[in-house]
C-alpha cells in the first residue's frame, strides 16, 4: 500500500525534526513548542560537552580495530554540531596524563548519549506519544 | 577543576537534570525526580567509594 502525500510530508518533517534535534541539542523540542525543555537541553548538553573538553577529555577516533573506541566515537558524535565545531577548532585531542582525562572522556560520551535520548524524546513528542 | 568530588557532583547534576526534564513534564515532578536521582548518584558514589577503600589498586 502506498503512503499518502500527507503521510510522506509528515515523515519528511519527522526526519528533519530528528536531524535538527541531533545537530542542535534541544532544537527539536523548541520546534515542537516545548520551549522550557528545549532551552534546558540547549544550555545543559553543550555545557556538559564543553566541560568535557575543558578538563582534557578526548573525542574518540573512529578506530575500527578497537570496538570500544569506535562505540565511544559514535557516542561522542551524538552531541551533533558541537562535535564538528570542536573538531574543526582542534579541541578534543585529550591529555591522557591529566588527572581529569577519564572524567573528560566520560562527560563527552555521556553528553552525546543524552542528546540521542533527547532526539528520541522529541520524536515521541512529535508522534503524540507524550 | 581537578577535584574528583566536584566533577562527580557536576556530572550528577547534568545527568539528573536531563533525565528529569525528559521523564517528567510538570516542574514539581521534575524537581522531585531530578533531586532523587542527584541524591542517589552522590549517595551511591560515596557508599561505593567507602566500600572500595580497603582494596588496594
Amino acid at each position: 500500500m502506498r503512503a499518502t502525500a500527507a503521510e510522506e510530508t509528515q515523515s519528511g518533517s519527522l526526519v528533519l525534526l530528528c536531524l535538527a534535534s541531533w545537530a542542535i541539542p534541544g532544537a527539536g523540542h523548541l520546534w515542537l513548542g516545548r520551549r522550557s525543555k528545549g532551552l534546558i537541553f540547549l544550555i545543559a548538553l553543550p555545557m556538559m560537552f564543553a566541560i568535557g573538553l575543558a578538563i582534557r577529555g578526548r573525542l574518540a577516533p573512529f578506530d575500527l580495530s578497537d570496538l570500544l573506541v569506535s562505540l565511544a566515537a559514535v557516542a561522542d558524535l551524538g552531541i551533533g554540531l558541537p562535535y564538528f565545531i570542536a573538531s574543526a577548532l582542534g579541541y578534543g585531542g585529550g591529555d591522557v596524563r591529566a588527572v581529569t582525562y577519564e572524567y573528560g572522556c566520560t562527560f563527552l560520551i555521556v553528553a552525546g548519549l543524552l542528546n540521542l535520548l533527547v532526539v528520541i524524546d522529541a520524536y515521541d513528542t512529535a508522534m503524540g506519544r507524550k | 577543576m581537578q577535584s574528583h568530588l566536584l566533577l562527580l557532583v557536576v556530572f550528577a547534576f547534568f545527568v539528573s537534570l536531563v533525565f528529569a526534564v525528559i521523564a517528567k513534564d510538570e516542574p514539581r515532578a521534575q524537581l522531585r525526580y531530578g533531586g532523587l536521582m542527584f541524591g542517589g548518584f552522590l549517595a551511591s558514589a560515596i557508599v561505593l567509594g567507602w566500600l572500595m577503600y580497603p582494596f588496594p589498586l
